[in-house]
């Protein structure tokens, strides 16, 4: 398995639908070589079905889908050399793992000791050599995983696709199997798009990310740029919790300055002006700490998390969610609690637009 | 914003989601529903509405103004809606029995409830006679004992005592099947806000279940009302189907009353099973959880434990009396007037292997061709409705579905109606070639088979084919890789499901038979039965049909049960 998956994809102007049901519109990505890239986004956001268009399940209406240099649009499934590991795995049951992993390469008429060989070394790379001649119903969930990604490296495809590979995972071997895709993937420097509608999975493995919604992309960018900057108000409140502030920006002593309600103002940088909302992470608030920007408050609710405390702060600017780290042994702040929060204004990010229109949401 | 492109032209088989050689097949299953199906039915219909000046009631106005034909289609929809209140009757307290108690060998009584299903009403009319009848078993019992007697079998009664007793398992398993499926947290919600006993059964048990009901009741109608066979050997001919049958037979096919009465049968099939699917829309009552369980099992108490058992022994007794009489009359030396036979033979067997076997080779041949043949239309119509966008094959299903509204003596007059006319090379017509039978049997059986292939290919997800598509596999290649290995338990049930059904079939092999060194084991059965010195044999055939069918279904369930246990291992 060698001279695999040195090919980036590119996808322009892409458009699908089932009859007048837009599912995807105006998609348009760069994926570099032996980049891992994730689709992110809630179900129905049309996510699945753009991997399933680069596997060719499906013909976009418009757009084209290009691998390296070659346009694959037109190609149907068996001629892409795409590798796609599907949610449910879809083993045949009829057959024998062995028998999985080889099928791709008898399609390739490759002589039978080639076949034996790279299935065996398919097989001990996954760490199953012992299982060859199971049947797939004989398999746990974790091992049947891992044929499935067998059977697509063997091939050694161009790209690798995942659907949801992990969902019909318990938590623990989630955590194992998510090590070892990245691992493999790094392994073998493949170009790997990932689908995921848990954003701390996709966090954990992806070099980038695309966010979805409704068929849209809402923002690529690396993890932290998603959580630190979010584009629009969706991706504020899909990546975790976020304090979202509605003001406007406007000029103030020749600077930004978005003005919030209770007579808020924190500098900000944008050339923009007008309605927009300022994001405030829980972990950017800080409890009787410093901050250029001084609030008062009254503790409302309190949840402990393990290693933070998250409090409701009731504020002139409404109930704000704050997290505070946890030390062990020290008593923590009650319900009732009058506390002095402080903002950082580094640490906020300013969303664009009016709260109603922007960002599809 | 993105450029304003045309959407791309692509080909269209390949928007189709189709092969060529796809293409060609789905070409012939067109044709063949047209020719062997559409066809007849239409000219049936034609010939019926159809006059000198174009279309026509009279032929209907004719047909109602005549008193014997109104009372043969009173007497026909009479006898439908009796049978189907006898079955339920019969029905429905053991399917409730036997899905909400605890009742010992409850799967012994549902696999018993099923034996009438595997032996066509025809083959154990006459030996009801001679259980049920003035003279039978029960009326001289009954008159020694108390000094009277009941007319089981008096005119219509039989008919209607005989239909219900063959046909109410439709009505035991459909229902079964819709108490089994019903969550038991449905129950438990309904307990949890205070319902309970009567209350409880009358406002989520019933409807919840009433579906199934629905579906194997208006099953029931339609069978009994399109029965020909059954009234023919108990002699009742003021009915619709003997009529049409003894006026093709006898008048000639040119005689307009046996199409209008054809085409009677067919809307009232088409009614009744229009008006099921109409009552049921919107009602999937599928509320089984993954991994629920079915409905709480209670204790009988009591009296009511007594009841139970009481009906339980008595139903299956009067259900399996049929059965009982056949097995009787093929080992009888004489039965008549008398509780039992007088002794004990298995000449009758001898018999019919000795005069017969062309009989038993020729239903094998036919039933064999004609399962093939719906293997064959009903894998590809399955594949093109669930894995292709071919235009139409929607239509192709509905088409093959609808054959199941026909009823075997429309067909057969259809057939013989448009392929009379054309001679085979020896002169003799093609409508009386044999093949034209296996072809009746091939659609009259092809719901069967299409509805095992949906199933079979239902059961195996796009995600394994479009695996193989992914490793490199075309579209012949992954159906010949993928999709027929996994299909073949569901083929195979298919056919065997075909082939034993196939094997009964009476009213359009009366129909078409017309030499007989064609006929097969159901006309033989018919024609044995006719006299009294050859129901000894005629029984024996019957016997043999009925092991040849418990057989074949037996196989077909546990070919299906096999696969299913191995496929869902797998999830």
């Amino acid at each position: 398995m060698t001279a695999q998956g040195k090919s980036g994809v590119e996808i322009k102007g892409l458009s699908f639908g089932y009859g007048a049901e837009l599912v995807l519109a105006e998609i348009d990505l760069t994926v570099a070589p032996g980049e891992f890239f994730a689709f992110l986004g809630p179900s129905g956001s049309g996510k699945s079905t753009l991997l399933r268009l680069i596997a060719g399940f499906g013909r976009p209406d418009q757009g084209r889908i290009r691998i390296g240099a070659e346009d694959i649009t037109d190609l149907p499934p068996w001629e892409r050399r795409v590798g796609m590991v599907f949610q449910s795995y879809a083993l045949w049951p009829h057959m024998t793992v062995a028998e999985n992993v080889a099928f791709g390469l008898e399609e390739r008429r490759l002589a039978k000791a080639e076949i034996a060989e790279r299935v065996a070394k398919a097989l001990d790379l996954i760490g199953l050599g012992s299982l060859a001649e199971r049947r797939p119903a004989q398999l746990s969930g974790g091992q049947q995983q891992r044929v499935a990604l067998a059977r697509t490296l063997v091939i050694e495809p161009r790209v690798l696709l995942l659907d949801e590979p992990l969902s019909n995972l318990d938590a623990k071997l989630r955590l194992e199997m998510r090590a070892e895709i990245l691992r493999l993937q790094r392994g073998l420097g493949l170009t790997t798009i990932y689908v995921t509608h848990d954003q701390e999975e996709a966090n954990a493995t992806a070099d980038r990310i695309a966010l979805l919604d409704r068929g849209r992309i809402q923002q690529i960018g690396s993890p932290i740029a998603l959580y630190d900057r979010p584009a629009n108000r969706f991706v504020a409140t899909f990546l975790g919790a976020v304090n979202l502030i509605e003001g406007d920006v406007v000029e103030l002593h020749g600077r930004a300055t978005f003005v919030g309600p209770g007579g808020l103002h924190v500098p900000v940088e944008t050339a923009e002006r007008g309605p927009a909302a300022l994001a405030l992470r829980p972990q950017a608030l800080g409890v009787d700490a410093g901050g250029s920007v001084r609030l008062s408050g009254r503790i409302v609710a309190r949840e402990y998390l393990g290693a933070t405390l998250r409090f409701g702060v009731a504020t002139d600017l409404g109930e704000l969610i704050v997290d505070v780290a946890h030390r062990p042994g020290r008593a923590p702040l009650e319900i009732g609690a009058a506390v002095e929060l402080g903002i950082d204004p580094a640490s906020a990010a300013l969303v664009p637009g009016a709260a109603l229109s922007a960002g599809g949401r | 914003m993105s450029v304003l492109v045309l959407p791309r032209r692509r080909p269209l088989l390949d928007r189709w989601n189709l092969s060529g050689p796809q293409l060609a097949l789905a070409a012939f299953v067109a044709l063949f529903l047209a020719l062997f199906l559409v066809l007849p039915v239409v000219r049936v219909m034609g010939v019926a509405f159809y006059g000198p000046d174009g279309f026509t009631t009279q032929n209907v106005e004719d047909f109602f103004a005549t008193s014997l034909f109104r009372e043969s289609f009173l007497n026909s929809v009479y006898v439908a809606a009796m049978a189907v209140l006898l079955a339920s009757v019969i029905a429905v307290p053991l399917a409730t029995i036997l899905a909400r108690y605890d009742y010992p060998g409850a799967g012994l009584i549902q696999a018993l409830g099923a034996i009438p299903l595997v032996m066509p009403p025809f083959v154990g009319a006459v030996a009801m006679q001679l259980i049920w009848g003035r003279n039978g078993t029960v009326n001289l019992l009954l008159s020694e004992a108390f000094g009277f007697k009941i007319p089981f079998m008096e005119g219509l009664n039989g008919v209607i005592f005989v239909e219900a007793l063959h046909y109410f398992p439709f009505i035991l398993l459909n229902l079964s099947a819709a108490l089994a499926n019903i969550d038991g947290s449905m129950e438990e919600a309904g307990q949890n806000l205070g319902a309970s006993g009567w209350s409880l059964f009358r406002k989520i048990v019933f409807p919840l279940a009433l579906p199934g009901y629905v579906a194997g009741a208006s099953l029931v109608f339609v069978k009994v009302f399109d029965d020909l066979g059954t009234p023919l050997l108990l002699n009742v001919t003021n009915m619709l189907a003997p009529q049409a049958y003894l006026r093709i037979t006898s008048v000639g096919i040119g005689d307009p009353v046996g199409y209008v009465i054809a085409a009677i049968m067919v809307v009232f099939s088409l009614a009744a099973m229009g008006l099921a699917t109409l009552s049921l829309r919107g009602k999937d009552y599928a509320t089984q959880q993954r991994g629920g369980g079915g409905l709480g099992r209670r204790k009988l108490g009591g009296d009511l434990k007594i009841a139970a058992h009481v009906f339980v022994v008595i139903a299956l007794l009067v259900a399996l009396s049929p059965h009982i009489g056949i097995l009787l009359l093929s080992l009888g030396t004489i039965w008549s007037y008398s509780v039992l036979p007088d002794a004990y033979t298995t000449a009758h067997y001898a018999t019919i292997f000795r005069e017969s076997p062309q009989l038993i080779a020729n239903t094998v041949l036919y039933c064999g061709l004609a399962a093939g043949i719906d293997v064959i239309l009903g894998g590809a119509i399955a594949y093109f409705v669930l894995r292709t966008r071919l235009p139409g094959r929607n239509v192709l299903q509905y088409v093959a579905m609808a054959s199941l509204a026909v009823p075997g003596i429309v067909l057969a007059i259809g057939i013989l109606r448009t392929y009379y006319d054309i001679k085979l090379p020896d002169g003799r017509a093609l409508a009386t070639f044999w093949g034209m039978l296996v072809i009746a049997y091939a659609v009259r059986r092809l719901p069967y088979a299409l509805q095992s292939c949906l199933a079979a290919l239902r059961q195996i997800h796009g995600s394994l084919e479009e695996a193989a598509e992914n490793l490199g596999a075309g579209k012949i290649a992954t159906f010949r890789r993928i999709v027929l290995p996994l299909m073949a338990g569901g083929l195979l049930a298919g056919f065997v499901t075909s082939f034993a059904t196939a094997a009964v079939e009476l009213s359009d092999t009366l129909l078409l038979v017309t030499r007989e060194a064609d006929a097969p084991i159901s006309y033989g059965v018919y024609v044995y039965m006719q006299s009294p010195a050859g129901r000894g044999p005629g029984a024996a055939l019957g016997v043999l049909a009925v092991v040849v069918v418990a057989l074949g279904a037996w196989a077909s369930h546990r070919i299906a049960e096999r696969d299913r246990r191995r496929r869902s291992r797998e999830t």
